[in-house]
């Protein structure tokens, strides 16, 4: 675990002290910034504390969880490839405001990830240059990584025309 | 009447005939989605060497294949791929549905697995296993070539009965009456 104290004195000094929480829990260092900051607080780790690399994008569905207060929790892990600090950024989202600033400008790899996060939970990512499906066909209603979905889905893979012995 | 046959002439039926040529030289098409894959590939390597029952050439284009082995679990993104690939495959063509996931789903009982490509092509034969052993998808090759020899015919007729058409009972208890007609026929007919 790299020692993240200058990050965060620069973090406070550019958004002040209560826009953010920070924690730690098993070596993973945390930070919870408000939906409407995520996008500079990743922007300002990125061009200045020289968070270079951004690990992965994902999202996780809190319904009938227990204790937690918002729908969605978005992560983004970004790392420094100079110094080894690590840092998990989370944003928190509810319906119906389920929009965050894309991060595609800061780094390309998030494209991909993002229309992961689109295709199974829908959070629309404003400003993606091209957020479509990217697992599931393009005809496919709903959002099956959301708790609220059925496990067993609603007869999708029942839903195909049936080919017999005497076609082909 | 009593016909005089010279030496080295044998006399048979047109329809055993051809039957006898298909039966030894199926040519798979690897349909190889998942772990099953692996067992497949063992099935044709040199230690089992499925050679030994004139289905070695492995095809992967479907235009020279008559034997599709699908090997693993079909989700729905790929059914659609599964039978424009069957549709491709000139007749006469079997289908071994090799391994839990590709016969009924197995343990992926979730949204996006198909349960069990009999539902939407036509299967000859299944393989039960997670994964079947190579000497089991080659039980299943024999037992193929002797169903193709029992029944098969020159012109294919096997293939048209009504028999032949119906849904699998799987699909038949579903009641396809009742699924949501809001949602849209995935990939649709090749
Ligand atoms: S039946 Fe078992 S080995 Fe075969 S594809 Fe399914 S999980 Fe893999």
């Amino acid at each position: 675990m790299v020692d993240l104290s200058g990050v965060l004195e620069q973090l406070k000094s550019r958004f002040g002290e209560r826009s953010w929480d920070y924690s730690e829990f098993h070596k993973n260092q945390r930070l919870v910034v408000a939906a409407d900051q995520c996008f500079s607080v990743l922007e300002f780790l990125k061009k200045t504390c020289g968070f270079d690399m951004l690990i992965d994008v994902t999202c996780v569905d809190y319904l009938h969880y227990r204790g937690a207060k918002d729908r969605f929790g978005l992560v983004y892990i970004v790392l420094n490839t100079v110094t080894g600090q690590r840092l998990i950024v989370r944003a928190f989202l509810n319906e119906p405001e389920l929009k965050i600033p894309s991060v595609v400008p800061l780094w390309e790899g998030a494209n991909w990830l993002e229309r992961e996060v689109f295709d199974m939970y829908g959070i629309e990512f404003t400003g993606h240059p091209d957020l479509r499906r990217i697992l599931l066909p393009d005809e496919f209603v709903g959002f099956p990584l959301r708790k609220d979905y059925p496990l067993r889905g609603r007869g999708e893979r029942h839903n195909f025309e049936r080919i017999t012995r005497g076609e082909g | 009447m009593e016909i005089e046959v010279p030496e080295n002439v044998a006399l048979t039926k047109l329809d055993w005939l051809a039957s006898w040529c298909r039966k030894n030289s199926l040519w798979p098409m690897p349909f190889a989605t998942a772990c099953c894959g692996i067992e497949l590939m063992a099935t044709g390597a040199s230690r089992h060497d499925v050679a030994r029952f004139g289905a070695e050439v492995f095809r992967f284009s479907p235009r020279q294949c008559d034997l599709m082995i699908v090997a693993g679990r079909v989700v729905m993104k790929m059914l659609p791929v599964l039978q424009r690939i069957w549709l491709q495959m000139p007749e006469p063509k079997w289908c071994i549905s090799m391994g839990a996931c590709a016969s009924t789903g197995g343990i992926f009982d979730t949204y996006s697995v198909v349960q069990g490509i009999d539902r939407f092509i036509p299967v000859d034969m299944y393989v039960p296993g997670c994964p079947p052993r190579p000497e089991q998808l080659i039980q299943a090759i024999i037992d193929l070539q002797d169903k193709i020899q029992r029944e098969g015919s020159f012109l294919g007729n096997e293939f048209i009965t009504d028999a032949r058409q119906q849904p699998k009972r799987a699909l038949q208890e579903l009641e396809l009456g009742q699924l949501p007609r809001s949602l849209p026929i995935i990939g649709g007919k090749a």
